[in-house]
């Protein structure tokens, strides 16, 4: 069958070590840091209010941060031992985070609440989405949606596919990689479990055909199951994200400004539902996850990290930098954010860092913009982000509303491609903001 | 807090490709043509080009310090206009002639619109129309080896057709005419390259060729000519090959998209022949594209792409 994809892109591996990611073939490895920072906020939405003091002994998959609305994810401890702080720490959105600080005691001693919950025939939707609610469980392709909120249809809305993102096209970056050839069963039991959540008939799981093992390991596993498919996608950036990953699979788009399950479509990660499986089936809360730590660092690995390990102790684990570091990624190098301390904690949505040393971190200048149109030939929402940088350097709200600013999903092609190395894709967020503005005072 | 460690908004990583890079790519595959003509037309042609290089580059430095601008010549985007201008100028133009219209082009076309991306017109070709209206004798004269010699286009104007072989044409032996212009085979060669390195899409240069052939030949066949070799006299005889490799394809003045690109071909193609055949000049090139120019906003707006999701019907049982 041929790789199905969308209109646009670009292919940012190709650059980069000749196309093979650093840690493709490295086996996903465990560890647990000696004190682990658990930020209330690992999620889009209403924070959590920690609900245990200084001087707690705390068993691992105990609630320590209950959800602050709807819209929130519980947060559990990903160790056992004794909360040593309650304060605001450090957090990878500049702000110091209100965060429940946990010694590691190295027992791991499970929380009475961890027992498996059940399984895909004897639970009802409303069940499965009760559970995922519990085990705290959010997006973990990167955005941390919280899951349950995703699944919680509306009477007027259907799901005609539930689409498994596996195309992790953010180059460097392998954790859904391993995910999915080291232990494919969790990826199709969470299908399946999501599959009854979701009420659709029909599961699609997306992979990139550069990985041609994930998408044989999962097909194999997948097998028993009629409604469960694999597609092979093209491997082409941004093709795992939601809205080009809907076109790819099902022809369909998402309208402008709306969720995809207005194109009768839910979109989870393969993470995502690999840590559904978990909370289900042996009843274990979102407590870690899979994180890539490559780049200029001795050994580039995949590393199942507890949330709250400071992004110094990952990089330890990874051998530690490669000659001196130049930039600090929290995720990839496409989408991923650049930080200025390693005390931050991997939290839910921590995919991966990635470490440049000053070589490879090229600084740019920009120059005019030429109008060689590429930037308009690789944006895959077929904006034309020449004119937006234009208009939003000039808050220009008229032109920014012309050309749906808003519609941009800040991919950074644009800014990939640019000959003239215009910083067009954060621009271009800096006008959504100016957009929002000006329309919010009318 | 690190200090050592660089902060920036995504994405991290940028694609090689650069401005001056491009602009590189285009000046090699401008040699070809070059080469050609100074083969064919002798030093003085090699010192034309140098002088009208200099004279875009010195000029474009006098601009950006006058007006205290980042000085930006090391871009190479004044080079390329330097060359495109030898390039439509006859061996036998001034070198003084070649370094006003230089000068022009890159103060008044290029730099008093603000630089780099900011000309609505191209610039090598204002330099063109700037010298005909200029000095419309020895800009539109041509010799070879020292003797007066009418282009295939002239003669084609005047009812005849031309003495040169179609092969002459395409090598550039035996031609009359500007600089770069004489060899289709060299152009040709330089247009492969800039497809090849993505510089340019062939949407344009074939466009544009294509409908002064179709509309050639059909001319050709009701005024009772040899429809081939007027034909090919036409596409291959005069400036339709540097125009629609070199200066139609100009990043800066043609649309953006394919769709836009084949638009501003045909129009460009409609154009010169018009010009050729129903017009005072026996060459159209120049007006055509500058004419195409001025309407590229407009194609740009009519062929912009259309945004995800904004088509209204979403299907629900698909």
């Amino acid at each position: 069958m041929k790789a199905l994809t969308f209109k646009g892109g670009v292919h940012p591996l190709h650059k980069l070590h000749e196309g093979k990611p650093l840690a493709q073939n490295a086996a996903l490895k465990e560890y647990a840091a000696a004190t682990v920072v658990l930020p209330m906020s690992q999620h889009i939405g209403a924070p959590c209010t920690p609900c245990v003091e200084v001087g707690d002994e705390v068993l691992m998959g105990q609630v320590v941060g209950t959800p602050g609305g709807f819209v929130s994810a519980p947060i559990h401890a990903s160790v056992s031992g004794k909360v040593v702080a309650v304060e605001p720490r450090p957090h990878l959105s500049g702000k110091d985070v209100m965060a429940v600080v946990i010694e590691n005691d190295f027992r791991d001693a499970l929380d009475p609440s961890v027992k498996p919950k059940g399984t895909v025939d004897s639970l009802s939707a409303e069940e499965i989405r009760q559970i995922i609610l519990d085990a705290g469980i959010v997006g973990m392709g990167g955005a941390a949606f919280p899951t349950h909120v995703k699944y919680a249809l509306k009477p007027d809305q259907k799901a005609d596919y539930l689409i498994l993102n596996g195309a992790e096209c953010e180059p460097y970056l392998t954790s859904d990689h391993r995910t999915m050839i080291e232990t494919p069963e969790r990826v199709v039991e969470g299908a399946r479990l999501l599959l009854k959540a979701s009420g659709a008939p029909v599961c699609k799981i997306g992979i990139e055909n550069n990985k041609p093992d994930a998408i044989k390991a999962i097909r194999e596993a997948a097998k028993p199951y009629k409604d469960i498919e694999v597609v092979e996608l093209m491997t082409k950036y941004p093709q795992g994200g939601e809205k080009q990953l809907i076109k790819a699979v099902t022809g369909r788009e998402v309208p402008r400004g709306g969720l995809p399950i207005a194109a009768g479509c839910i979109v989870s990660n393969v993470s995502t539902a690999a840590a559904t499986a978990d909370a289900v089936l042996k009843g274990l809360p979102l407590v870690k996850r899979a994180v890539t730590v490559t780049g200029a660092v001795n050994t580039p690995c995949n590393l199942v990290l507890r949330f709250g390990t400071s992004y110094e102790d990952a990089i330890n684990q990874a051998g530690g930098f490669k000659g001196d570091p130049k930039k600090v990624i929290s995720g990839g190098p496409m989408m991923g954010f650049a930080v200025n301390r390693l005390d931050i904690p991997v939290t839910k949505g921590t995919s991966g860092l990635t470490v440049f040393s000053a070589a490879e971190d090229v600084e740019t200048k920009e120059s005019n913009c030429i109008r060689c149109g590429r930037c308009v030939s690789v944006c895959p929402i077929g904006l034309q982000p020449f004119k937006l940088d234009a208009a939003s350097r000039k808050k220009d709200v008229e032109v920014l509303k012309q050309c749906d600013v808003m519609s941009c999903i800040n991919c950074g092609c644009c800014t990939y491609v640019c000959p003239a190395k215009r910083n067009l894709a954060q621009n271009i967020a800096l006008g959504k903001g100016v957009y929002t503005q000006a329309t919010k005072k009318k | 807090m690190n200090q050592s460690l660089r902060v920036s908004a995504s994405p991290h990583v940028r694609d090689a490709r650069s401005t001056t890079k491009v602009m590189l790519d285009v000046i090699i595959a401008l040699v070809p043509a070059g080469v050609v003509g100074v083969v064919a037309f002798g030093m003085q042609a090699l010192v034309l080009i140098l002088a009208a290089v200099a004279a875009c580059l010195l000029t474009e430095l006098i601009c950006q310090k006058a007006v205290k601008r980042t000085v930006t010549i090391s871009d190479l985007s004044a080079v390329v206009t330097g060359i495109l201008i030898a390039y439509n100028m006859p061996h036998t133009a001034e070198w003084w002639q070649v370094v006003i219209v230089s000068a022009f082009s890159i103060a008044v076309c290029k730099q008093l619109f603000g630089g780099i991306g900011c000309n609505f017109v191209n610039p090598a070709l204002i330099a063109r129309v700037v010298a005909q209206i200029s000095w419309p004798m020895s800009v539109s004269t041509f010799y070879l080896d020292g003797v007066s010699g009418a282009t295939p286009l002239t003669v084609m104007k005047g009812g005849a057709m031309p003495e040169q072989s179609i092969l002459d044409m395409f090598l550039g032996t035996n031609m009359p005419g500007c600089i770069g212009e004489i060899s289709a085979l060299a152009l040709l060669v330089g247009g492969v390259y800039l497809v090849v390195r993505g510089v340019i899409k062939i949407n344009t240069p074939v466009a544009y060729v294509a409908t002064v052939a179709v509309f050639v030949a059909i001319y050709g066949a009701c005024t009772g000519r040899d429809v081939l070799n007027y034909t090919l006299a036409q596409v291959l005889g005069g400036g339709l090959m540097l125009g629609a490799i070199f200066m139609a394809t100009d990043y800066v003045t043609a649309p953006m998209t394919g769709k836009g690109q084949i638009i501003f071909g045909v129009g460009c193609g409609l154009l010169t022949s018009v010009i050729r055949l129903f017009g005072g000049y026996p060459e159209g090139v120049s007006y055509s594209i500058l004419i195409m120019n001025i309407v590229t906003p407009l194609i740009d707006k009519w062929t912009a792409p259309r945004i995800y999701g904004t088509v209204k019907e979403v299907k629900q049982n698909g």
